[in-house]
């Protein structure tokens, strides 16, 4: 009987260049898993989203609600990663350059909004900057609303997306030669100037990743958004919401045609991201 | 690793004022941006005394909702570490043509919003999906049932113990295993006896991880669930139902539960990373340049 594996391109069906078993029972669980539960929802989804046709898909995807909320969306989010590069940038600083008490609970609390449910986080967040919140009481003074306003979702969406910058930036940071520190104070260079001309250069890459990888998670937030937005049509509807609302209402067409949107942006900052990743890892090893 | 400090030399940003103006800009945010939220969620929970807190907790509902996630993690965390495992081998201990494209896919469902993940499940077992007539015409539930939790509770969790057991067994490479192979182990003892040891915290912490996510997991289960109160309703939802409800006391009562869970992940971390200090300086690395 054919052996199987001749059917197939030189090395496809053997464990290639391995003495290790195994090679066909791992890789087919693996396919297996990949296929049923990654892969087969979002075929699934694509082949609703074409059933729309494409003026379908057009008419649902310009219409002023679906394109007020993608504005929202993506407006609240870049303010997020704007937040996050910041402070992440600043976080990372300090857990690696800096001795201080406490050092080592800072750096285990960097990674809470990963660990802290996401409804959680809306829940505390809202109470927060509520009218009678412990941060919304002394802003309301000052005339400024957070909870069901745009600034909420920008609250939440930066919560939730915190670890990003400081996560990618804190290795190449503690990498760092003090070499090339040294070589700029040589010749004269203020720390200003040296941290202008020297370390960001070389961190940015990294800081640009995470940045990304932030902006991409707060798109898609959910749990924490809905809790705080107040979720106002053309206000503060973010486009994860509108999806949900579509299904609420049977309109499977503009659910999947939305859903379908999302997932393209997703791809397109995945690939973003990869690209400014492999960059980075180039630049990394070209640092030496 | 991380290197050392080095006290010695003198370094950009060192300066007494920058460190001083860095340090308290930093720390005063992360009390706004980190500590604030998780402090308020106790001590609202506690706001009304213990027995208060205690009687929020133990509603019929929430009592429920925690049933059905733990049932939801049992099944779902046990199932994405298996597939951890065989998908990390597959990629680390062979190369094949479109391994970079697999390790890719893996790490799909971090960047596919939970909304879009549950409205695709919806489109695969719903009455309006792919399976939907067939499902129905079987008098099989899926969607709007524990199956639907479970598989969309897997999909959001699938890369968490491949993307921590991946960079450490690429990084180890297969000469053990290659050696105990020529030993005369089998497949089954290669992994048992040497792979696994070698990456145990890497694993436990991708499980802890997962299982924090799976029981915290709210839009994808939220569109896939249909949210029936004190029938579907995992314990997220039960928290955002409550306070929809005004029963604000009950909603901050069962999110203690979640953000316990998260702070023993956190706890679990530490741990974990401290234990793996500790075993490489017993042992040190044995590839040069690590």
């Amino acid at each position: 009987m054919p052996r199987l594996r001749f059917a197939f391109p030189a090395g496809a069906g053997r464990a290639p260049r391995s003495v290790i078993p195994g090679f066909r029972l791992s890789l087919g669980l693996m396919l297996l898993y990949l296929g049923l539960i990654v892969l087969l929802p979002i075929g699934a989804l694509l082949l609703k989203a074409a059933d729309v046709g494409f003026w379908g898909y057009i008419a649902i995807i310009t219409s002023p609600r679906t394109i007020a909320s993608f504005q929202i969306t993506i407006a609240t989010a870049a303010a997020a990663a704007v937040f996050n590069a910041v402070y992440g940038l600043g976080l990372a600083w300090v857990l690696v350059r800096y001795e201080f008490p406490g050092k080592r609970l800072l750096d285990a609390m960097v990674d809470v909004p990963f660990a802290l449910p996401t409804a959680v986080a809306g829940l505390a967040l809202t109470t927060l900057f509520a009218k009678n919140g412990w941060f919304g009481a002394p802003l309301a003074q000052w005339g400024i609303q957070v909870a069901y306003a745009p600034a909420g979702i920008v609250c939440a969406m930066a919560f939730t997306s915190i670890p990003f910058v400081v996560r990618t930036v804190q290795p190449v940071l503690e990498d760092m030669e003090p070499e090339l520190e040294e070589a700029a104070a040589t010749l004269g260079a203020s720390d200003l100037t040296t941290f202008r001309k020297v370390i960001f250069p070389t961190l940015f890459p990294a800081f640009l990743a995470g940045t990304s990888l932030a902006f991409a998670r707060s798109l898609g937030e959910f749990g924490a958004v809905v809790f705080i937005a107040g979720n106002q049509p053309f206000r503060t509807e973010i486009v994860a919401l509108l999806t949900f609302i579509r299904l609420e209402e049977y309109d499977y067409a503009a659910a999947a045609a939305i859903a379908v949107t999302m997932l393209g942006l997703a791809f397109l900052m995945l690939l973003v991201v990869n690209a400014v990743q492999t960059w980075h890892q180039r630049s990394a090893l070209g640092e030496g | 690793m991380a290197a050392p400090v080095n006290r010695n030399r003198r370094r950009v940003g060192d300066g007494a004022r920058t460190r001083a103006v860095l340090l308290t800009l930093v720390l005063a945010t992360t009390a706004v941006a980190l500590i604030a939220p998780l402090a308020v969620i106790f001590s609202e929970a506690f706001a009304r005394g213990f027995s208060a807190y205690a009687e929020a907790l133990v509603r019929p509902d929430t009592l429920h909702a925690i049933g059905l996630t733990i049932i939801t993690a049992l099944v779902c965390v046990p199932v994405n570490v298996g597939f951890g495992i065989a998908a990390a081998w597959a990629v680390t201990k062979f190369s094949f043509p479109g391994r970079n494209l697999l390790l890719a896919v893996v790490e799909l469902p971090f960047s596919i919003s939970p909304i879009v993940a549950g409205v695709a499940y919806l489109f695969v077992y719903g009455g309006q999906g792919l399976f939907g007539p067939f499902l129905q015409a079987h008098d099989i539930k899926i969607v709007f049932a524990l199956p639907a939790i479970i598989l969309a509770s897997m999909f959001v969790t699938a890369p968490f113990v491949v993307r921590e057991l991946v960079p450490l067994m690429m990084a180890q490479g297969r000469d053990e295993e290659e050696a105990a192979v020529s030993l005369g182990a089998n497949g089954f003892d290669v992994l048992r006896l040497v792979t696994l040891p070698n990456v145990r915290f890497a694993l436990l912490y991708g499980a802890a991880l997962c299982n924090a996510r799976v029981m915290g997991e709210f839009g994808a289960v939220s569109v896939v669930s249909g949210n029936i109160r004190g029938q579907t309703s995992t314990l997220a939802l039960q928290i955002e139902l409550l306070y929809q409800d005004s029963h604000v006391l009950a909603a901050f009562a069962a999110a203690t539960v979640l953000a316990g869970v998260a702070l023993f992940t956190l706890v679990a971390k530490y741990l974990i990373e401290r234990a793996e200090r500790a075993r490489e300086e017993r042992a040190p690395p044995r590839r040069p340049g690590h």
